[in-house]
């Protein structure tokens, strides 16, 4: 029961990451923008997040500075790709390069230091019950912050007016501004929105998965995080569902190296990949028409006027 | 259900007084006054390219004017953008839809409107509004899933609902069946007599003749004239349109119906993307100097059946195709290019030619199997500079130098290259897919004529196209595609619009005849 306890525990931790980053490109993408530099963004986003935990001794602080940092980040990206209209496929990638590059910089003087991780909730008579107690109430706060995110997020696209005009952006910008609708300005604030989740998301990992920073931290989560959004079809529901499905993987890998069974770790780091691959080709086979995709995504706008 | 201001029996309800724009030194507008009166609906005529879209767009704020003003019920008005003419009470209903395909109807009606009213609200007022106006819709379903009329249903619905004083309507008629267009008509007057004023832009004549108060002509960008359609004929607005007389087209006299040239037996086929068409049990048997017309509304099965005749999808059967008696549903595109076939497709640039390669280049493209532009695998320019030489003189193709690129060339040139570069290898078989489309009148005539004289000399012509005019101006029988079905050809001669309009609308004119009698 412990080790089921910790490995759940353990789970949990690891989706965290994911599942922000992943809500964040969900809005992006949703908007019709396909922004590939999550991985830059995260990164850069832990190397500020430590920075500012360690320089004051305050996780908040140091989440709002991965935040500011993945939305600066962003904002470079939506210059380019909105304003300039260059094409965001190689934008994305550039932006993962520059975003990798810059973390070791800003990172360099922080290499070795650790910070105090994020404090774990404790209220006294939930957090003592025996099995559930600490999975749903003794967990640090960012755990529960990615729930209400995802929820948010959902009441926000399917409930809310702005939400509706955000998908209608996503799914046909030529229509959207033949309405009236500000196709670009719209992007931009998603595109930030996604920036910052992806700051977040990075800030995460110093700051209470593993308390220290080391360039290259993210180790990939990024790109996890991108096809946990095409694993979705584009729904927060599903997100939820595929961030701790592929959390859980992560951490089978490494129980499974543990107990020494014979299925190799390469193996185990493409599950993920290979479980997007299939539901990409189950969502293609169930649905008859219409796209699951966002039909505009990765696609430039430029309005004439 | 409009108060009707006592102003607006002197003042226009909207007036363009000098309304230009420009594009560079482009002019697409020039210096344009329009007065558009409550209780009349205005048509506004012109070739493609005229400035029709450019001025609506312009009304309706959209785009911002060049110079020149723009005054509703008297006032000076200067739009910052759609909501702005939506909220003055300007509505419009565009060509190309402006709907959302992933999204349901009533969200898309909800995109359309300001958003004052709550979701549940605007669901009551959208199924009272379609109920009135006899534009019934079903709101909670997506719209990829309706048909071409539907999907005009919305925009029509959408516009109604803000409960405009003026209505502005894109070529509304452009992808209806003749039964749908009289209904949309009915719906016209009805707003007419509402007090509203409607812009209606067509450039089919007989359709404005018989609808519309005034009628204003742009040509190049400027007004030509503003007159009453009803005192007009055809032939006069044409000539106000094209600026100058079209040559009518003529059928050769004597022209011979020999053998099958094409003969399609029972074609079936899957469609390869979720939006097509499956092509069931289709059979049709062209002759030797015939053209045989398929009208249809857009997205029945036309692309796919020419998909399946051109040989980019390839059917199980050889046997279902057969040119000039060589089974060929099995055969790739060059292979049947090499019996003697020929294929004008509906796109001109990205599927006709490459728009970005020059003239010469997209002539060896078709031309490379069955004549002399490739030696050796060498490619013999002189060659395939001849064969734009050619087309260029043949069929009057109007460019800047003597091979440009595909992209420089006007709609209406680039389809005289295309249909040329395919007349010229001299096919037994020529399947062409829109032929005019979007092509100004004075190229539409060049085409129609070069297809008929083709077929004079003896090839056979399968042409595709939504235009009941051009099938009625050219073809000798007309078979009708519905739901990937085709009809049995009638004579051209029989096929009137009312029974073309039921085929089109999936009625089968056996049935139709049966229940007639049993009823009586």
């Amino acid at each position: 029961m412990e080790l089921l306890e910790a490995i759940i525990l353990s789970v949990l931790a690891a989706s965290t990451p994911l599942l922000i980053a992943a809500t964040g490109e969900l809005v992006t993408e949703r908007a019709g923008v396909l922004n590939l530099g999550v991985e830059g963004m995260m990164i850069v986003g832990a190397a500020c997040g430590f920075g500012g935990a360690w320089l004051t001794g305050s996780t908040i602080i140091g989440a709002a500075c991965g935040i500011v940092a993945g939305t600066l980040l962003s904002l470079i990206f939506a210059v380019m790709t909105l304003g300039l209209a260059v094409n965001q496929v190689a934008t994305g990638l550039a932006l993962t390069i520059l975003g990798i590059g810059l973390s070791g910089l800003i990172g360099a003087g922080f290499v070795g230091e650790r910070i105090t991780p994020a404090p774990h909730l404790h209220i006294p008579g939930l957090t003592d019950i025996p099995l559930v107690g600490r999975i749903l109430f003794g967990e640090d706060a960012f755990i529960y912050f990615s729930l209400a995110l995802v929820i948010g997020v959902w009441l926000f696209l399917y409930r809310t007016r702005a939400g509706l005009v955000l998908r209608a952006v996503g799914d046909n910008h030529v229509s959207a501004h033949a309405l009236g609708y500000p196709v670009l300005k719209i992007r931009m604030f998603a595109v930030m929105f996604g920036g910052a989740c992806a700051g977040l998301a990075g800030a995460y990992l110093p700051l209470a998965y593993t308390p220290f920073f080391i360039p290259g931290m993210t180790a990939g989560r990024g790109w996890i995080a991108l096809a946990l959004v095409v694993f979705s079809s584009w729904r927060p529901a599903r997100l939820v569902i595929g961030a701790y499905l592929f959390g859980a993987v992560t951490i089978l890998q490494l129980h499974a190296q543990g107990l020494g069974l014979g299925i190799p770790s390469q193996f185990m780091s493409a599950l993920p990949y290979l479980a997007t691959v299939i539901v990409l080709v189950l969502i293609s086979r169930a649905r008859t028409g219409g796209s699951t995709a966002p039909a505009a995504l990765g696609t430039v706008f430029v309005p004439d006027r | 259900m409009l108060d009707p201001t006592p102003s607006s029996q002197h003042t226009p309800l909207l007036q363009t007084i000098g309304l230009t724009k420009r594009y560079g030194t482009f002019l697409a507008n020039d210096s344009i006054d329009i007065d558009i009166w409550p209780r009349q609906i205005h048509a506004l005529l012109g070739e493609n390219g005229a400035g029709k879209s450019t001025l609506v767009k312009t009304i309706y704020g959209l785009v911002q004017p060049s110079d020149g003003e723009m005054r509703w019920q008297g006032e000076k008005m200067v739009l910052s953008g759609p909501s702005e003419a939506r909220s003055r009470g300007i509505g419009m209903v565009f060509q190309h839809f402006s709907l959302f395909d992933n999204l349901t109807v009533a969200e898309n009606v909800a995109l359309g409107l300001d958003g004052k009213e709550s979701f549940k609200d605007m669901s009551a007022r959208l199924e009272e509004v379609s109920n009135v106006y006899g534009l019934p819709l079903d709101p909670k379903r997506e719209v990829w899933q309706l048909s071409v009329g539907e999907r005009q249903r919305i925009e029509i619905v959408r516009a109604l609902m803000q409960n405009p004083k003026f209505l502005i309507l894109d070529e509304p008629t452009a992808v209806l069946t003749p039964q749908e267009a009289d209904q949309l008509f009915v719906v016209l007057e009805r707003l007419k007599a509402e007090g509203r004023a409607v812009l209606y832009i067509s450039h089919k004549l007989e359709e404005v003749k018989r609808l519309c108060d005034t009628a204003t002509i742009l040509r190049g960008g400027k007004k030509i004239s503003t007159c009453n359609p009803q005192q007009e004929t055809a032939a006069s607005l044409a000539r106000m349109m094209v600026g100058a007389d079209i040559k009518e087209v003529k059928a050769a006299a004597g022209r011979k119906i020999t053998v099958p040239r094409l003969v399609v037996n029972d074609l079936c086929l899957e469609p390869d993307d979720p939006h097509g068409v499956r092509l069931q049990h289709i059979s049709l048997e062209l002759m030797g100097g015939e053209i045989l017309g398929i009208a249809g509304v857009a997205g029945n099965g036309q692309d796919e059946l020419f998909a399946a005749l051109s040989g980019e999808r390839l059917a199980q059967d050889p046997g279902t195709v057969i040119f000039d008696g060589h089974a060929a549903g099995h055969l790739t595109i060059t292979e049947r290019r090499r019996l003697g076939a020929a294929f004008v497709p509906e796109e001109r640039l990205g599927h006709g030619t490459a728009p970005r390669m020059k003239l010469s280049e997209n002539a060896l493209l078709t031309g490379h199997a069955a004549s002399g532009m490739v030696q050796h695998g060498f490619v013999n320019t002189a060659a395939t500079l001849s064969t734009v030489d050619r087309a260029t003189e043949t069929f009057d193709v109007r460019k800047a130098k003597r091979d440009p690129e595909a992209a420089s060339l006007s709609g209406g040139n680039l389809q005289k290259f295309i249909v040329g570069r395919e007349i010229l290898r001299n096919p037994a078989v020529l399947v062409v897919s829109q032929p005019t489309w979007g092509v100004d009148a004075g190229a539409a005539a060049v085409i129609r004529q070069a297809l008929l004289d083709l077929a004079a000399s003896g090839a056979a012509v399968l042409v595709t196209s939504q235009d009941l005019d051009e099938l009625a101006e050219i073809t000798d029988r007309i078979a009708v595609m519905f739901h990937g079905h085709l009809s049995e050809p009638l004579p051209t001669a029989d096929a009137n619009r009312e029974k073309l309009g039921l085929l089109m609308g999936g009625s089968s004119l056996t049935q139709k005849e049966t229940a007639h009698a049993v009823g009586a």
